[in-house]
């Protein structure tokens, strides 16, 4: 049986494009043709569609209208005011209207509006420069606090507020996903957390699965860059702390940041642009560090990482301080 | 009269990009052409206050196409400032994640923005267009099925060497932050064996080595007739539409050098059609402001260079800057790279007709069949075991540059700290000398002066796209 067809406009705001660049990564199947499986087809990307000039424009203006139907509203990149309220950082080309504008208009036409990235979510980078002197928002968060451009009553033509697939970049698998479960199943208030975010995605925690994870338990960590250790007692990695499933679903087919040997910045987390201090150090009161994993109290994580330490085996306590490992683990002599 | 047209939303390209020609009294052929690039995010203030080792987390979001490029440059100018060298392994690892960056960049321009400008119904009479309609149309076309996974598979070296793609912080000023062991290896090996397969199976449908030894214009229209592949479907096309006669720029070419493998150098007319290919002083470069939505002194080197805005200056007309080398606007970008190291099919075409489409798109292509055997060898000079990555220090205080070829050409990125913070960090990409504006000479950016004289107007072939797309516009790096 073929599945309705579910029409998506996709709009890019001040970003960068990386997560249109990220989601052509989708894997196994190429994108068009995994979309078109669920019935999922673009009215107009601007990195991908035919249209260019007055066809696009025409096009845009009919969904604006209402006289071209569609279903789901994609924006990428944050909503840039600016300056004095002008929207002049960014227009649409060929249109002389500011982008947020455009997407004011169409978001009030569409039966889900999702946020796709960081800064659609929260605003990014942009928003996150001391003054905000761009005006950046997100569509329905300034940073943490609900408003945005769309505001914090908004809810689309489904009943729902703005769909947040947080990340900086997305992984192709959430937007696919999410727009997959909105063609075949729709999806409700209860399916996504407490800032919008599919549910699908964002219920597990960056740290869960995380390769470095026996190095965690004995807090082994690493000193510099390159060491295999866990990163978060020196080198500012919020695995435990970030809501995404990064180390269970592979970047490229294989990646992640904590495999690539870097710390987790928490870009699905709003306000991760501007932590407060380097993004590669952990900061640390009495040598604890201060931003602990969720759920767990202090006194308790203290006593456990001074117990775990002091029993670290060996193996673990050198490999975490290297490039690659020095000691293998033992082969169990006698066992049957 | 003349009149003026405004095209946009310009498509296709990476970031906004509007386009205002002015056309003859026939409105028919563009006399003077003004390129807008109406987004402005401001990332050299976003920089500024932080502290230094924060800009490899925060340059690669200028953008998600040339993201890693962003962080070499960073890391680059970050290790000049630290005195450090990364270790043999930690640059070859750093050479390889660029590398794949900038290949599968060349890959999805010539696939997704392109190539289906080929598909439009102005060309429905030529011989050619239906198999490149078929092929090319916009998200339909049969290509599209195969280059996204082939795409996808080839960065699958960088979910391997750095994590994942986009927006990696595994190029550091020390080297790279992933060892490779000698099982990742052989995998990594595999993977590039598959991506050679697809080059030469559909793209070029000859061996990588065979399409290199191409010698002049003459043997690559004759190597193209008959062959299937989309390198010779495209070239067919072209020839058909006399592409290489369209799209000169001012023919003065710019690179930093990459790999220690292409030169850096700039490569200007000299007397009598003659050129001459001149080592780049970079002390030469400087950024002009005057039709830029920006105010302070008209130019400024970039060590010295300013970023503040004024959305209400008269004569203004895009966010961009100008950059100039000694005053005079450069084109960059892969042409520019293989006509220094003298590769000879590409001089042997623009000798002919001067930087073109055509020329263009055959030297990003030609890139992959040139770069992809040295990443086969780059992989097999790494020794598992050996150090990635080096403890890095830096100054209190100090200036650096860091100088990396992007896929789209030169970028550039001027910083300096004090007080262990960024006190000025200022970025010159390839987009901001192709698509720059006038400066106070008047002197029309590369892309403006390409466009001038070009079929325009309302029954006009896309002949503005192609010349547009060929110097494969990122407009989001644009970031003043």
């Amino acid at each position: 049986m073929p599945a309705p067809t579910v029409k998506v406009l996709w709009l890019q705001g001040g970003g960068c494009g990386g997560c249109t660049q990220s989601l052509l990564c989708h894997e196994p199947r190429p994108l068009f043709a995994e979309l078109a499986g669920a019935g999922i087809e673009f009215v107009w990307h601007p990195a991908l569609a035919a249209e260019s000039d007055h066809d696009a424009l025409a096009l845009l203006a009919a969904c604006a209208d209402g006289s071209q139907p569609f279903d789901v509203l994609c924006v990428e990149g944050a909503m840039l005011r600016g300056p004095g309220g002008s929207g002049r950082f960014q227009r649409l080309g060929g249109s002389g209207e500011a982008l947020h504008s455009w997407v004011s208009r169409l978001a009030v036409r569409a039966r889900w509006v999702l946020a796709v990235g960081s800064c659609t979510a929260w605003g990014g980078f942009s928003a996150n420069t001391p003054g905000n002197p761009l005006e950046a928002c997100g569509l329905q968060y300034e940073v943490d606090t609900p408003g945005g451009l769309l505001g914090a009553d908004f809810r689309s033509a489904a009943g729902l507020p703005v769909i947040n697939l947080a990340g900086c970049p997305v992984h192709p698998g959430w937007v696919v996903d999410t727009l997959e479960k909105l063609a075949l199943e729709g999806l409700t208030v209860e399916e996504l957390d407490e800032l919008g975010r599919p549910l699908l995605y964002a219920e597990q925690l960056v740290h869960h699965g995380c390769p470095r994870n026996e190095y965690y338990e004995f807090k082994a960590s690493a000193q510099k860059p390159a060491d295999l250790g866990c990163l978060m007692e020196n080198l500012g990695c919020k695995g435990t702390q970030t809501h995404a499933d990064c180390s269970l679903r592979p970047w490229n087919g294989q990646g992640s940041c904590l495999r690539g040997g870097y710390a987790c910045i928490a870009c699905t987390e709003p306000g991760f642009e501007a932590p407060g201090h380097a993004f590669q150090q952990t900061p640390k009161l009495a040598g604890i560090p201060t931003g602990l994993p969720v759920d767990m109290p202090k006194a308790w994580f203290v006593a456990l990482a001074a117990l775990s330490k002091s029993a670290t085996p060996k193996r673990v306590r050198e490999n975490a301080v290297g490039d690659h490992l020095r000691v293998r683990p033992a082969i169990k002599k006698g066992q049957k | 009269m003349s009149r003026r047209i405004v095209l946009g939303p310009f498509n296709r390209v990476e970031g906004d990009l509007e386009l205002s020609l002015d056309l003859d009294a026939d409105g028919r052929s563009v006399t003077a052409a003004r390129v807008n690039s109406p987004l402005f995010r401001g990332f050299e203030q976003i920089l500024v206050g932080r502290q230094p080792l924060d800009a490899l987390a925060i340059v690669p979001r200028i953008c998600g196409i040339c993201s890693v490029a962003q962080s070499a440059a960073a890391a680059q100018a970050l290790a000049q400032l630290a005195g450090v060298t990364p270790p043999p392994n930690g640059q070859l690892a750093q050479r390889l994640v660029q590398a794949t960056e900038n290949l599968a960049d060349h890959l999805t321009h010539f696939y997704l923005f392109f190539m289906p400008d080929f598909a439009h119904p102005a060309y429905a009479g030529r011989p050619w267009h239906a198999a490149v309609a078929g092929r090319f149309r916009a998200g339909s076309g049969s290509a599209v099925g195969e280059v996204l996974p082939a795409r996808a598979r080839f960065f699958h070296l960088t979910g391997f060497l750095a994590g994942r793609w986009p927006h990696t912080l595994a190029l550091q000023p020390g080297g790279s932050t992933k060892a490779m062991s000698s099982a990742e290896r052989i995998r990594l090996l595999a993977i590039l064996r598959e991506f050679r397969a697809f080059l030469e199976q559909t793209l070029f449908g000859d061996a990588l080595e065979a399409v290199l030894a191409l010698p002049d214009a003459d043997a690559l229209q004759a190597w193209a007739a008959g062959r299937a592949g989309d390198l010779p479907l495209f070239l067919r096309a072209a020839a058909d539409l006399g592409l290489e006669r369209v799209g000169q720029a001012y023919e003065r070419y710019l690179s930093f050098g990459a790999y220690d493998l292409l030169p850096a150098g700039i490569r200007q007319p000299g007397a009598n059609g003659a050129f001459t290919v001149d080592r780049l002083e970079t002390e030469k470069i400087s950024e002009d402001i005057r039709h830029s939505w920006l105010t302070g002194p008209d130019t400024l080197p970039p060590a010295q260079g300013e970023t503040l805005v004024d959305a209400d200056k008269a004569d203004a007309y895009t966010w961009c800057k100008a950059p100039r080398y000694a005053d005079q606007p450069a084109e960059t970008g892969a042409l520019a790279r293989q006509l220094l190291a003298g590769q000879p099919l590409l001089g042997d075409l623009v000798a002919r007709h001067g930087a073109s489409v055509t020329a263009r798109v055959v030297a990003r292509l030609l890139e992959l069949a040139l770069i992809v055997p040295q990443m086969e060898d780059w992989l097999r000079a790494i020794v598992p075991g050996e150090a990635f990555c080096l403890p890095v220090e830096l100054p209190d205080s100090g200036e650096a540059c860091g100088q990396v070829e992007a896929a789209r050409g030169s970028l550039g990125h001027w910083l300096s700290v004090r007080r262990g913070h960024l006190e000025r960090y200022q970025i010159i990409a390839p987009t901001t000398w192709n698509f720059s504006p006038r400066d106070r000479h008047d002197q029309p950016g590369p892309l403006e002066h390409a466009l001038v004289g070009l079929p325009a107007g309302p029954d006009a072939p896309p002949t503005v796209q192609h010349v547009v797309r060929s110097f494969d516009p990122c407009m989001v790096c644009t970031v003043h």
